[in-house]
């Protein structure tokens, strides 16, 4: 049996430590980087080039559902919320921004649809959306301040688990027949379409311009949701996440209240889900209460599953992966996308409770040498005796 | 008072259908802390069960009374199908509140998907695959090293049983053409008709009659209710039940066998999820959505009922009942006459989706007050 020895630290103090740190975090930002600017400049050309332009298309807006994948990662993955009302704080932004592009007419009019209903005045709350930079803000603050409320009147409660799962499906129901009922304020089922309306003077729809300027900004906003989230779950805060979801009590009884840290969590992952309702909007060029179906928010929750719970990078590969499948799938054969989907939460749930990139951290290793007809390795503990950190504890801590 | 008398028939009318079908899910729920979300499906394959007896029953003597046919056939096929559900997944799970969430999500998605394209042609490739894949699997397991062959022979197994059943059903389906392939029931719904005796209804005021659909599903509910009250608290198998439901590891000591009691207690609640989806065949089309619309508000009986206990789901089901129909019929519209912007909010809520949305502020609302819900457990172990 082959034994591994991890290299031993030559001097266990804190500052090669946080060095080391330093320099995997570098190498974490430039594969970051180099990753993005790959999607940036190098995948649409290569696409357009295979005669596949309108794969591009479908990689924005799968892009844009990966922000929600690591808001979700962020509350279920690191605090154990199993939130299954995402599509509330997607659909959202997307309605936000939405309506900010229907606005965009000449003085004195409103959106056709209105004249349908009989509205000759636009409602109240349409008022603000005339201006670019509170849509901006509305697009993050409405699902922020929608997902506080929300969190603030369960957590306080000390509702968990499943009651909060079952609640914020409830919610999700509640904010569907809200939007679908509603004709005369929202246009009701047929939602706002938004390839018709013009963005600085440009029509949006059928604009490789706007749709290539929107690609990019999806890019961008994964990449900075994606150094957020490392950051956020890297500190103090990220720990305090993970204590929550592994001991509740425990942390109630060290002294902490996790009531807040629960709806500042819930909150932080509705805003993600809201940049990526607005940019997924204008991508798919129309937003409907069919985004605050039931199905689609126990999906965003699927796609974390399988790319792996608290990993962040699962949580975007599972989000594309799952997506691009469907796609696929549903292209060929339609009926079976259901089934497709089914065996995969069956066997994410059952097989793969970590999810992909869980188990590749933990057997892929030892998967590869025995497909090699190698033995496996096993961990032991002189890594633990040269673990400067837990040498640290030890000498540091002990009482 | 003919107004408060039909809000109160119209009420537990509504509140009869919820409380039937949440009753199997608090008791799965409330008894064995499993989240199942395939419930809304298990309904809907009852109330195609249904659809199938009523045509099987068709021209015999006895078509008026194939209800009653139906609602033990329901009752059985879901049962069964509960228990297999146990057995090959939710078995695995116990504990794990969230991933059976998931899990049976997954299966109701596939249960869905099956209704719609359930056809010969289908369920002969599904045989062959299940006798190739299952039956070499209990052949192989016979060998002495079969724990450390498992891995390849699953992987080897799977595509070559999967390959063969999709050629033979593919031959079947050339061959035979439509009389195989064509779908038995299709993503359309499908129309029960109620027996003739069940049509009309009973004049309660005026203008306003209780159908006898109605009535009949108030009174099936409540035999029901009295049904799992009685097989509960006076049978030996209840006994066993509520022991393993306070302490397992104590009932598994006395010599209760706790798996056999998980597999029942599922298989108990799935088949009232088969009786209620009978009910719910008189109301209206049946299509492969039906389930959908009522999981969510199920669920919400069993919270506010609180879990465990029957009479929670019973009270919270007859209050939802009667404040929806209240809201959607907009029956309190007239008495706040005196207040103008008051009567304009009743009038905003008084749709059958706006009413949901009242409903839920409510219940939002009430949790605040009475977080563990009406009746809830006390005792050290709720908190675990």
């Amino acid at each position: 049996m082959t034994v591994k020895t991890l290299e031993p630290a030559t001097e266990p103090t804190t500052g090669v430590n946080s060095r080391k740190k330093q320099r995997s975090l570098l190498i974490e930002a430039a594969i970051v980087i180099f990753l993005a600017v790959l999607l940036l400049v190098v995948i649409p050309p290569l696409l357009t080039a295979a005669g596949q332009g309108v794969r591009i298309n479908q990689l924005g807006r799968f892009l844009s559902l990966a922000i929600v994948a690591l808001g979700i990662d962020l509350i279920w993955g690191y605090t154990g919320l199993l939130s299954l009302g995402h599509g509330i704080f997607f659909a959202l932004g997307g309605y936000a921004f939405a309506m900010y592009l229907q606005l965009q007419l000449p003085a004195g009019q409103i959106p056709d649809f209105f004249s349908l209903y009989g509205v000759e005045t636009l409602p109240w709350f349409w008022q603000p959306f005339y201006s670019f930079p509170f849509t901006l803000i509305a697009v993050v603050a409405l699902p922020t301040i929608v997902a506080a409320a929300l969190g603030y009147l369960v957590f306080r409660n000390r509702i968990r688990g499943v009651y909060f799962s079952i609640l914020t499906q409830a919610a999700l129901i509640v904010f569907f027949n809200f939007f679908n009922g509603q004709q005369k304020l929202i246009n009701g089922t047929n939602g706002l379409k938004t390839d018709t309306a013009t963005l600085f003077g440009q029509q949006v729809g059928n604009n490789p311009q706007i749709m290539g300027a929107f690609y990019a900004l999806s890019v961008l906003f994964l990449v900075l949701g994606y150094a957020f989230c490392r950051w956020l779950t890297s500190g103090r805060i990220g720990r305090m996440l993970v204590a929550i979801r592994d001991d509740e009590t425990r942390v109630r009884f060290s002294g902490y209240d996790p009531t807040w840290f629960k709806v500042f969590v819930f909150a932080i992952s509705a805003g993600l889900a809201g940049i990526a309702g607005a940019l997924y909007t204008v991508q798919s060029g129309i937003i409907t209460p069919k985004s605050m179906d039931i199905a689609f928010s126990i999906e965003m929750v699927i796609w974390v599953a399988v790319g792996g719970r608290a990993t962040l990078v699962g949580a975007i590969l599972g989000a594309l992966v799952v997506n691009f499948a469907r796609t696929l799938l549903s292209e060929q054969y339609p009926a079976f996308w259901l089934f497709f989907q089914g065996a995969l939460f069956l066997l994410v749930v059952t097989v793969l409770p970590s999810g992909f990139l869980g188990w590749f951290r933990t057997e892929g290793a030892n998967f590869v040498r025995s497909l090699l007809g190698r033995r496996k390795q096993v961990m032991t503990y002189p890594s633990l005796e040269e673990d400067p950190e837990v040498q640290y504890e030890r000498e540091n801590l002990r009482d | 008072m003919t107004q408060l008398l039909e809000s109160l028939f119209g009420g537990l009318s509504i509140g009869s259908v919820l409380l039937l079908s949440a009753l199997g899910l608090a008791i799965v729920f409330g008894l064995m802390g499993v989240i199942n979300m395939a419930h809304g499906e298990l309904m809907m394959l009852g109330a195609y069960t249904t659809f199938v007896v009523q045509n099987a029953f068709k021209k015999t003597p006895l078509e008026g009374f194939y209800i009653f046919f139906a609602l033990i056939a329901a009752f059985i096929v879901t049962a069964l199908l509960g228990l297999l559900l146990e057995r090959g997944v939710i078995r695995y799970l116990y504990g794990r509140p969230l991933e059976t969430l998931l899990a049976t999500w997954g299966v109701s998605l596939i249960l869905q998907q099956f209704v719609r394209s359930v056809s010969w042609q289908f369920i002969a490739g599904l045989l062959i695959f299940c006798l190739l894949f299952f039956g070499a699997m209990g052949v192989l397991s016979r060998l002495a090293n079969f724990e450390r062959i498992r891995g390849w022979v699953i992987g080897l197994m799977l595509p070559i049983s999967a390959a063969i059943s999709l050629t033979i059903s593919h031959i079947l389906g050339q061959t035979y053409k439509l009389a195989v392939t064509n779908p038995w029931f299709g993503t359309q719904g499908v129309d029960v008709t109620a027996p003739k005796w069940l049509r009309g209804g009973l004049p309660i005021v005026k203008e306003y009659q209780l159908p006898y659909t109605r009535l009949f599903i108030i009174v099936l509910t409540v035999v029901c209710v009295l049904g799992i009250y009685w097989f509960l608290n006076k049978t030996a198998w209840g006994l066993r039940i509520r022991a393993v439901t306070q302490n397992r590891n104590m009932s598994a000591c006395l010599g209760i066998p706790t798996a056999t009691v998980d597999a029942l207690t599922f298989a108990i609640g799935s088949g009232l999820a088969g009786i209620a989806g009978c009910a719910v065949s008189l109301l209206g089309s049946v299509s492969p959505n039906t389930g959908q619309s009522y999981i969510v508000d199920t669920f919400m009986v069993v919270v506010v009922g609180g879990v465990g206990k029957l009479v929670g789901s019973i009270v919270a089901a007859s209050a939802i009942g009667v404040i929806s129909y209240v809201v959607s019929s907009n029956a309190l519209g007239p008495l706040v006459g005196f207040s103008e912007s008051l009567k304009g909010l009743f009038e905003f809520f008084a749709t059958a989706s706006m009413a949901k949305v009242m409903v839920f502020a409510l219940i939002v609302i009430f949790l605040q007050f009475r977080p563990a819900g009406l009746f809830p457990q006390k005792g050290r172990t709720v908190d675990a």
